[in-house]
């Protein structure tokens, strides 16, 4: 038992020793996100935080005081993440916290600051449950919403002439959460479409080729894949060996992003029609604007979808505790109402109705140049025309 | 009938890589009995070695090439992983090098970061065979056909190399009786070190051969382990031709899966080895569990004795000084403190069925997660009073211990860990997959205690109150006469049984006891968090839980409470820095060499050398 009082007591002045080096004036922002288990992703919205974080300082910081992220690593656990944000606002100081890809680290998040009444701004979690049927007085969702990004692949397909459907997505929530709202949008656009099989592989271990044998056998004319990352890539490996893609239509949810699109080079598939993010051929304005401060910030680097979420993430902040005029959370969270923010994006609203932002999607067809897989023909879209209606929104979110 | 032949043909290459990895893993147990967490780890290595080769090297020989020299270099590095860290703990208790293994992988995971980066790899396609064949009017990638062609003669080397070779005689004669071969003058430490390279070298040639049918990222190690562990078990730990049986029907079974159960893969693989195992404990071709038998490896279990005055006095003033924290301390070190608190009860029931009753359970995180989702359950949907879904949350975890408990105790040592991990992982991928009841991968959240225990101190106190009152009662039970009865079938089943004791009910009995204050923990958990995921089922925890009990001593009581208090200060001080699971890494890899029989056993020993402890007063 004396070693166990060792132990905590080594523990517990560790504990002492970092809270006295925490320094006193600034404005500190908790970011929590999965920078380990899911490295690929998080770098790059570190590094779009950091670079909107220097702009924020350089420009006078906020309320005359810098502003401060402190970043921390959850290992990808929800309860790592629960502890850390409670960290973050009681011992270091932040006022707020943002952060989280995994939609479920998100919702321990979100649940947590609506008991605890703290700020919560989920900037990248995929789960629309956080605005809608888990939404909170604290929580606020930077994101697109998968709903949306699906509405938009939907309104594009029911211009083609298919009419049987196969759709494949990873096995968890938010898998199931886009193939339901393809399939919603679609039928209600187009009535005859018939969904001919449904394939869920688990996430991050696919078995492509029997994936594509199951989808080839149920001789669908178009295809809705929601796979991304290392499932992608084996799934385009394989189809594209196998000929699953000749002659067929296929919608590809986040596929154009950079983050899943680039590791496929010259093998990326072509034709395909995605959301993403074309940082390539932007040639004017804010987007473009971002693009080089970033490549300027980074030698060597180019953005990706990731970074502009983090880099919008901390604006987004900065424009709260500037509009606020305080960091009390009572005052944040009555400044979030109906928040404009200047974006790379154009101005992005916080909708009062659902917390949800206005951050759009960029659409367009997959095509490789020069040995790279690119978006082209593609179009910016403003997500409010394909929001749920706001009577849906209303019976969706909890009452307050 | 194409498209059968075709599915069939997919999960024989399929079976490839799996093979590789199996294999390797079943040789270093068959011969060395250590429990290669880290196996995974050297097949990421491969894929990520052989990838940078293939970029280098040009054309059919620059790919083949890479592929056989990615095995070869990690092969070494399997060789310096098992002289640095895995020699020096040869002695301690049986499957402590585990803990090292564990070590290995957040260092591997690490410098894999450094040296790679974050970004995904995809693997190059093989030259000459980048088409499909038509069989049956069905497309097959030739590179398939190449991986169902090159598997059988890897399979006939091994095997030739097994049974007719003079290396391969004295592995089997190593897989048999370890002590006999090194008394017929084989020098067992190089015997070792070379399984382990021709071990992790098939690691890693699976991972360099799968490349072309997919590539490199950093999540493949812990992606791979858990089929690797099933088609082991499956196939009978030690068996190559076993292995590439298992491997052979886990892939095929699972192209029909995705066919025919679309939803439900994970479960599927999980149900045919708890199916197997049940019916052959020790596998397809596996043999007879011997080891055990004759006692343990290192120093013999002491006898236990109620803690002493001294002690007393010095845990009573330990929690007088927790019970005043919240007076003086911050409310985050109350948080944490929670954390660790529970994790702690948590450590102390696996301690119980593992140091106690000498089983050890891979899958202990099932009666964890299994407590907390009884609570979050009855919240959700029944609206149960917090109070009540709490006290439910035990006897939740402690009813699915005795389903699982009557088909896993009819076994013993490392099968019965096996049995108990395809068993939490089959109510694991239940619970992921089932999404329409357990919310699946989003699990259930605002499960929050009730008002008069919402504030962080009060549901400190409430934590502390339980969690040691729940270690006083498992320390209780193990110096009653139940405990003296579990020791008893530990220590000797036979004698035990010939003094009339029924060995299966009782150890039965003390699986259901120590599940039940896991479920306890579990219950706890959920209310101090708001949520519960499936993560928390997941074999990642029963690791966890594992790694702290041995690395506080697994032959003392107090070591799952001293190593899980440990582990969670440690964890919560390095997250703060970059390359946290580096430097963790390498403090459990030294902790583990330094002190072999743990934390709590080692400064027991120390404490006694230096005659700061008298012997009989450290009995505790």
């Amino acid at each position: 038992m004396k070693k166990l009082i060792t132990t905590v007591a080594l523990a517990a002045s560790a504990l002492v020793a970092g809270s006295a080096a925490m320094a006193a004036d600034s404005i500190k922002i908790g970011d929590i996100n999965h920078y380990k288990r899911l490295a690929a992703f998080a770098e790059p919205y570190r590094k779009g935080i950091e670079l909107a974080q220097k702009e924020v300082n350089d420009a006078g910081g906020l309320l005359g005081k810098p502003m401060e992220y402190i970043f921390r690593d959850d290992d990808g656990k929800p309860g790592d993440a629960v502890k850390i944000a409670e960290e973050l606002m009681t011992r270091d100081g932040a006022v707020m916290f943002s952060g989280a890809i995994l939609s479920n680290v998100g919702l321990a998040l979100s649940s947590f600051a609506g008991e605890k009444g703290f700020i919560y701004l989920a900037s990248e979690p995929l789960a629309d449950d956080l605005v809608w049927e888990a939404g909170n007085r604290y929580t606020f969702r930077l994101r697109t919403s998968t709903y949306v990004q699906a509405a938009l692949l939907a309104e594009e397909a029911a211009k083609s002439d298919a009419v049987k459907y196969a759709t494949i997505a990873p096995n968890y929530a938010y898998g199931k959460a886009a193939v339901e709202a393809f399939k919603k949008n679609l039928k209600a656009l187009k009535p005859e479409v018939e969904f001919v099989t449904e394939q869920w592989p688990a996430l991050f271990k696919i078995d492509a080729g029997a994936e594509v044998q199951a989808i080839e056998r149920a001789k669908p004319d178009a295809i809705y894949n929601v796979t991304f990352g290392t499932d992608l890539q084996k799934f385009v490996r394989e189809g594209t060996t196998r000929g699953l893609f000749d002659g067929r239509k296929v919608y590809g949810l986040l596929t154009g992003e950079p983050e899943y699109i680039e590791p496929l080079a010259d093998e990326a598939p072509e034709g395909w029609f995605v959301t993403g993010y074309p940082w390539y051929s932007f040639t004017s304005g804010p987007e473009k604007e971002f693009v080089d401060a970033y490549e300027a910030a980074y030698p060597g680097e180019t953005p990706r979808l990731g970074s502009l979420v983090g880099y919008m993430t901390a604006k987004s902040v900065a424009a709260l505790i500037t509009k606020a005029g305080s960091t009390d959370t009572e005052a944040l969270v009555a400044a979030f109402a109906d928040l404009k923010v200047d974006s790379p994006m154009g101005e992005i609203t916080y909708r009062a109705l659902d917390h949800q932002s206005t951050m759009g999607a960029y659409v367009g067809t997959t095509a490789v140049k020069d040995s790279k897989g690119v978006m082209v023909d593609w179009s910016y879209k403003d997500p409010t025309p394909y929001m749920p209606s706001t009577d849906e929104i209303k019976l969706m979110r909890p009452a307050e | 009938m194409g498209l059968f032949v075709a599915q069939l043909l997919t999960g024989l290459a399929n079976a490839a890589a799996l093979f590789l990895v199996a294999s390797g893993l079943s040789l270093i147990f068959g011969v060395t009995r250590i429990v290669n967490f880290a196996h995974g780890s050297f097949y990421m290595l491969g894929a990520y070695v052989g990838v940078t080769l293939m970029s280098v090297l040009p054309g059919h020989f620059g790919f083949w090439g890479s592929i056989v020299a990615a095995g070869l270099i990690v092969g070494l590095i399997g060789v310096i992983v098992e002289i640095c860290v895995l020699r020096p703990v040869y002695r301690a208790p049986e499957l402590f090098q585990l803990v090292a293994t564990f070590g290995v992988i957040l260092v591997i995971q690490d410098l894999t970061l450094m040296i790679w980066g974050s970004e995904d790899r995809l693997g190059p396609r093989a030259p000459g065979l980048k088409k499909v064949v038509r069989i049956l009017g069905e497309p097959i990638p030739q590179y398939d056909l190449a991986l169902i062609a090159i598997t059988p003669f890897l399979l006939f080397g091994l095997w030739w190399l097994i049974t007719k070779t003079r290396v391969g005689i004295l592995v089997r004669a190593a897989t048999q009786d370890r002590e006999m071969v090194g008394a017929l003058g084989v020098n067992q430490s190089w015997l070792f070190t070379g399984v382990f390279f021709l071990g992790s070298a098939l690691a890693g040639l699976g991972g360099a051969i799968q490349l072309p049918k997919g590539g490199a990222d950093l999540l493949m190690d812990f992606n791979i382990i858990a089929s690797v562990f099933v088609v082991v078990v499956i196939g009978g730990m030690g068996s190559i031709p076993g292995a590439f049986i298992a491997a052979v029907l886990i892939s095929v079974l699972n192209v029909f899966g995705v066919t025919y159960v679309p939803q439900s893969t994970l479960v599927l693989m999980y149900v045919v080895m708890a199916i197997v195992l049940t019916v052959r404990p020790w596998g397809l071709l596996g043999r007879e569990e011997k080891v055990g038998e004759h006692g343990q490896v290192g120093d013999p279990q002491r006898p236990i004795r109620p803690a002493g005055t001294t002690g007393r006095l010095l845990v009573t003033a330990f929690i007088a000084v927790l019970a005043l924290l919240p007076l003086m301390g911050s409310t985050f070190l109350q948080v944490l403190l929670t954390d660790i608190l529970i994790f702690c009860l948590f450590a102390a029931s696996l301690q119980f069925i593992l140091s106690t009753g000498g089983l050890v359970s891979f899958g202990h995180a099932v009666f964890f997660g299994g407590g907390a989702y009884v609570s979050a359950l009855l919240v959700t949907y029944f609206d149960t009073p917090m109070e009540l879904a709490f006290i439910l949350a035990p006897f939740g975890a402690g009813l699915l211990a005795i389903g699982i408990g009557w088909f896993v105790i009819r076994l013993s040592g490392v099968y019965f860990a096996m049995l108990t991990m395809a068993f939490s992982q089959l109510v694991w991928s239940l619970v992921f997959q089932w999404g329409e009841v357990t919310g699946g991968d989003d699990g259930l959240v605002n499960i929050w205690p009730s008002d008069w225990l919402s504030e962080t101190s009060a549901y400190y106190y409430f934590t502390l109150a339980v969690s040691v009152g729940g270690i006083l009662m498992l320390r209780h039970i193990t110096h009653s006469p139940f405990g003296y009865a579990l020791r008893a079938t530990r220590d000797s089943t036979r004698q035990a049984e010939a003094t009339g004791m029924d060995v299966k009910k009782i150890q039965w009995a003390a699986f259901v006891v120590a599940g039940a204050f896991a479920g306890l923990a579990g219950g706890l958990f959920v209310f101090s968090k708001g949520s519960i995921f499936p993560d928390e089922l997941d074999i990642a925890t029963s690791f966890d839980a594992l790694i702290v009990v041995f690395l506080g001593g697994v032959k003392t009581l107090s070591g799952g409470v001293v190593g899980a208090g440990f582990m969670e200060s440690v964890k919560d001080w390095l997250t703060r820095m970059e390359y946290w699971r580096l430097i963790l890494g390498l403090l459990i890899i030294g902790v583990v060499i330094i002190a072999p029989d743990g934390i709590v056993g080692s400064l027991r020993k120390l404490g006694e050398r230096t005659g700061l402890v008298k012997e009989e007063e450290s009995m505790r």
